[in-house]
């Protein structure tokens, strides 16, 4: 089981190698990725932030958590932070378990989780040259102009 | 006694900092904390409730806090 913060691309391919073991007859990789759009504004890129200590904590617990309701310790999680552009992968998370069942709900918990807990921010770069925090909920905060 | 407070993302933007230090008495809660937030300049964007950690863990209002705390006060996540 790990589960961390990264500055540089995840390499998926690794991740799934990590999580590799005769025992296990499923393995899932989730990708998160950069989409160009959002509420129908075109995005140009997304800049990813957090408070760094928590973060990497509470991804550490969701991952612990996962690994006992489901039955795994086959686990890999990374989140990626900084200026990524379209299509770069934001998180990756890579399950193997004896059972798909077990491999699926384990990945499904880990990204809503993560989702709701994990001290993480991004700030959306949009194709007019303006910038705006996304909320939970796709709410938005204006960012002042400096 | 004194509480470090961190800001970030948004809230780091509206209220001009990322990090502060509160001298209060001790005894002092988190509630105490986001009441000295509030007065700052810029205080007016935050939400009525926002998330807050101590050391690193998320927090209620009526958390007591001792010297040397670290008070996060956590925007809306939107990680993944």
């Amino acid at each position: 089981m790990r589960s961390t913060l990264t500055d540089r691309p995840i390499d998926t391919a690794a991740l799934v190698a990590e999580v590799a073991r005769g025992a296990n007859g499923a393995t899932l990789l989730f990708i998160g990725t950069v989409r160009d759009v959002n509420d129908d504004r075109p995005v140009t890129g997304i800049e990813y932030s957090a408070y760094r200590a928590m973060a990497e904590r509470e991804m550490g617990e969701i991952v612990r958590e996962a690994g006992e309701k489901f039955g795994t310790a086959d686990i890999v999680v990374e989140h990626r932070l900084g200026e990524l552009t379209i299509g770069d992968a934001s998180v990756a998370i890579a399950v193997a378990h004896a059972r798909r069942g077990g491999a699926y709900d384990a990945s499904r918990y880990i990204i809503e989780q993560l989702k709701k807990r994990v001290p993480i921010w991004k700030l959306e770069h949009y194709v007019d040259g303006t910038r705006e925090w996304v909320g939970a909920g796709g709410q938005r905060v204006e960012e002042p102009v400096r | 006694m004194t509480v470090t407070v961190l800001l970030f993302a948004s809230y780091a933007d509206t209220l001009g900092k990322t990090q502060l230090e509160l001298d209060l008495k001790s005894g002092a809660t988190v509630g105490e904390v986001l009441g000295h937030v509030r007065a700052m300049p810029g205080a007016d964007h935050l939400p009525p409730e926002p998330l807050v950690a101590v050391n690193e863990r998320y927090a209620r209002r009526d958390q007591v806090l001792t010297a040397g705390d670290e008070v996060a006060i956590i925007p809306p996540v939107a990680g993944g």
